[in-house]
């Protein structure tokens, strides 16, 4: 069943566009945050509408909830005085930004000049069930899985050892 | 039956990494500079997924998924070092913290 509809494309991928700029320029790491979230609950509705349920529901649950959550305590962790880099504030966010920005808009012109030239296909917009996903996850790509979770757990034992205590403690920053 | 080109769902996906790229280059915040690396991880899924949609095969949804492992993992060890790194040197300037001798 082709659950794919132009309007929700094109309204999903501008907003999640237009988040994910207003995040990269924010002072403030909480409005970022929050910016952050809207970014990622639009790329979530994206995905629906490219007809991958599974995923978009994964990318809300995950993402916009426990990576965020995350972030969320970290941000009330450290102290609201540290955002302010020295740099930005000598030079100015727009400043800051220009090289950057050319950088990126060349990277991204020759990606999109790559794109215009292939040939025109249309999307085929089926949802592809969860079951389907499942049954390549753990068939095909079962190996995939076995290290994903040797990854995770490397994760797990490296956060619990950086967070577990203050490895430097009380030494001053000069 | 909608009719969206292959090329605006890749394309959307490539500006978003162009956006998560100047994110990642402009900050000094170590705070915005992982919010970038998960705009960036990001961008790539949905390249993916896009893909997946093209061929209606699971294949792109599965590469979405290592891709969410990858920034969990990722993001859970890059907080913590932020919470280090602002215990120890009480700021989050990624210019202060190129100083990696201890």
């Amino acid at each position: 069943m082709p659950i794919l509809s132009e309007s929700g494309f094109y309204i999903f991928s501008g907003a999640a566009i237009l988040a994910t700029l207003l995040v990269i320029v924010q002072r403030s790491a909480v409005h970022a945050l929050l910016y952050l979230i809207a970014a990622f609950l639009a790329i979530g509705g994206l995905l629906f509408v490219l007809g991958a349920p599974f995923v978009a529901a994964l990318e809300v649950i995950i993402y916009a909830g426990a990576i965020m959550v995350l972030f969320v305590f970290v941000t009330m962790m450290v102290s609201p005085g540290s955002e302010a880099s020295a740099a930005e504030a000598r030079w100015g966010l727009v400043r800051a930004l220009i090289g950057p920005a050319v950088i990126g808009v060349a990277i991204t012109a020759a990606l999109v000049q790559v794109l215009t030239h292939a040939p025109a296909v249309q999307l085929a917009g089926d949802a592809v069930s969860p079951k389907e996903v499942a049954v390549a996850l753990f068939g095909t790509y079962v190996l995939g899985v076995e290290l994903a979770s040797m990854l995770l757990l490397s994760g797990l034992v490296g956060a619990f050892h950086l967070g577990r205590r203050m490895l430097y403690r009380d030494r001053e920053a000069s | 039956m909608a009719h969206v080109p292959l090329e605006h769902g890749l394309l959307a996906a490539a500006i978003l990494f162009g956006i998560g790229l100047v994110g990642l280059l402009a900050r000094r915040n170590l705070l915005f500079l992982l919010m970038s690396i998960e705009i960036l991880l990001n961008a790539a899924g949905v390249a993916f997924v896009v893909a997946a949609s093209r061929w209606g095969q699971p294949d792109g949804q599965v590469m979405f998924i290592f891709i969410l492992v990858v920034a969990a993992a990722e993001v859970s060890v890059g907080l913590a070092l932020v919470l280090q790194i602002h215990h120890a040197l009480k700021t989050l300037d990624s210019d202060v913290v190129s100083r990696l001798r201890g």
